[in-house]
């Protein structure tokens, strides 16, 4: 108990630290700008009191760390007063800044936003395992047969097709040919099918080549002879002995797939015209040189990747009693 | 090695060699536009008709096969050099050392999803080939380090180490001629997948227009520019479309393919 308890603290201690750096990182990236942000958002036409002014406001006019080291001078220490220190402490208060373009909180127009792109990530999610579960039980179980043989050309050309090609492809069959769903947006509720098969498409095939080995690795498994010895169904070994034990590694792919699907998300919400994170951060963001929006965006997604990836982590130790012990 | 990987080696000698002859392959200039041949579906003058400018495409997708190929190359070389170091250094040392760097930096490095560090980047650098193909070495090499700590982990311990080490060999001979060669197989596998990779990563960046800006026949690049009008002169998205698929798939299957030569316990599978 007292060295789950460490080993559990050790695990926290870790995640506290890499999202520490992460978000240093993040905040530290917009001093890689090449030029003055302010001009650069600004335009040419600016005149000196409008920089000033824009540079006062964002805080642009602080140094940017703790201290800054020039070629002649050294290291010159800045004190607390800092733009790397008033971004921590509006973070520690659930600020994200004020958009440079835009003058509203950035947390608001992520929060607005974010849902949309959790939904697609989900649906994009649901959809690969339902293709997944199903091809990759038939082709581990019947290995080297015509359904296996499909299912690996499947997953080969899930993994090598870009959303970007698949997607076009879909709106052209789907929503332009049969008129079943409108190509672009997201207004009906039924709009999300298209966005969520493009976008699941390559987690799909990552998870069948998953079921499919480790459902033969678990058909070689002891257990499966005793249980076949005892003259258990060829089904109910399949479903309630392989499938369980063969689970285990597919959760944890699911959990670390989530950060793709979130980075995945902004090409397929490009295609789709899908209004979630993705399409803020390449539009208003990006586009619009809102530094302080992209901050914002990297910094939410990256977070909850971190944490999606310790959560996999903690429910595979539990899932897996091997693991728990070793 | 299997047939598929044979199939890739293939398909990948035909997309290397087109990018190198391109002068000589191509059949119309790369740039020349033609406003009264636009949308021109594939025929005898136009192998893979003509895009939105009167372009002729299939001159594009083979110069552009330059430009995946050389940015992909020049990723994989890089990044896998880099990682390669410093996965040495965290098996070769071990201790307080490897803690740092396998149980910190890596970590970070993969606490960014996918492509966003490479997105971010790109995005406070501004586009360009030279700042996309630093971008994606910052995101690639961590994966050579995992790969080549592992391998130098498991060889230190073999006994011939322990041989030489006895014999009075200094830690840097030990490491390069002794537990290098024996640790960087993976790495085929490992650059041959990257290469896969770096070649996807690439034609995402340019379809989000991060990364090399036109009027360079990006395959990336081209999808974007056809999306739109995909319904009426599907071609147009088609050929670089399949160019990148097939990229990909080449190096997928050749990598698989060598995993499994490299690793006996596979083959049988």
């Amino acid at each position: 108990m007292k060295y789950r308890l460490l080993n559990f603290a050790r695990q926290l201690a870790l995640m506290l630290l890499v999202i520490w750096t992460v978000v240093s990182l993040v905040t530290l990236l917009i001093e890689i700008v090449p030029g003055d942000p302010a001009t650069v958002i600004l335009g040419e036409t600016a005149t000196q009191e409008q920089i000033e002014n824009f540079r006062a406001k964002h805080g642009l006019d602080q140094p940017a760390f703790f201290f800054t080291y020039e070629s002649e001078g050294g290291f010159t220490w800045n004190g607390a007063d800092n733009r790397y220190a008033d971004y921590w402490l509006g973070l520690l208060q659930g600020d994200l800044g004020t958009s440079f373009q835009t003058d509203r909180p950035v947390r608001d127009m992520i929060f607005a936003r974010y849902p949309a792109t959790i939904k697609l990530a989900i649906a994009a999610m649901l959809v690969a395992i339902g293709i997944a579960l199903p091809l990759g039980v038939l082709a581990g179980s019947r290995k080297n047969s015509i359904i296996d043989n499909f299912a690996s050309f499947f997953a080969l050309l899930g993994i090598s097709l870009p959303t970007f090609v698949i997607g076009p492809f879909l709106v052209h069959i789907f929503a332009v040919r049969l008129g079943w769903f409108s190509p672009t947006g997201s207004y009906y509720p039924e709009d999300i099918v298209l966005p969520a098969v493009t976008l699941g498409a390559a987690l799909s095939a990552i998870l069948t080549r998953m079921v499919r080995s480790s459902v033969i690795e678990e058909l070689g498994e002891d257990y499966v002879r005793t249980a076949r010895a005892k003259g258990v169904s060829e089904r109910m070994v399949l479903y309630k002995h392989v499938l369980k034990n063969g689970l285990i590694p597919v959760v944890t792919i699911l959990g670390l797939q989530l950060g793709v699907l979130l980075a995945g998300a902004i090409i397929t919400e490009k295609i789709f015209n899908w209004q979630g994170l993705g399409l803020l951060l390449l539009e208003d963001g990006i586009g619009k040189r809102d530094y302080r929006l992209v901050q914002g965006c990297v910094l939410v997604i990256s977070v909850t990747f971190i944490i999606a990836n310790s959560l996999t982590d903690f429910v595979y130790r539990k899932l897996d009693p091997r693991i728990r012990l070793s | 090695m299997s047939r598929l990987a044979y199939i890739g080696l293939a398909i990948a000698a035909l997309f290397i060699l087109a990018a190198i002859f391109a002068p000589w392959v191509a059949t119309h200039d790369l740039a020349a536009q033609d406003l009264a041949m636009r949308y021109v579906p594939p025929s005898a003058e136009h192998w893979f008709g003509t895009d939105g400018l009167g372009r002729d495409v299939f001159s594009r997708v083979v110069y552009g096969a330059r430009i995946s190929l050389e940015v992909g190359i020049t990723v994989v070389l890089v990044s896998s050099v880099f990682g390669t170091m410093i996965g040495a250094i965290a098996g070769f040392y071990g201790g307080i050392i490897d803690k740092f760097l396998s149980g910190y930096v890596f970590n970070v490095f993969l606490a960014f999803p996918g492509l966003l560090l490479a997105i971010a980047l790109v995005a406070f650098l501004g586009a360009g080939q030279g700042k996309l193909i630093a971008a994606l070495c910052v995101i690639g090499w961590v994966s050579y380090a995992r790969v080549i700590r592992g391998q130098v982990l498991k060889v230190r311990e073999y006994d011939y180490v322990l041989a030489a080490r006895a014999l009075g060999a200094g830690n840097m001979r030990i490491l390069f001629t002794h537990i290098m060669p024996n640790a960087i197989q993976p790495l085929i596998v490992q650059a041959s997948l990257g290469m896969a990779g770096a070649v996807l990563s690439e034609a995402s960046l340019s379809f989000l227009g991060l990364g090399i800006p036109p009027p360079a026949p990006s395959w990336g690049t081209m999808v974007e520019e056809a999306r739109q009008f995909f319904s009426s002169s599907p071609h147009v998205l088609f050929f670089p479309g399949a160019a990148i698929a097939l990229t990909v798939l080449a190096f997928n299957f050749i990598g698989d393919g060598l995993r499994e030569y490299l690793d006996p316990k596979q083959r049988t599978r």
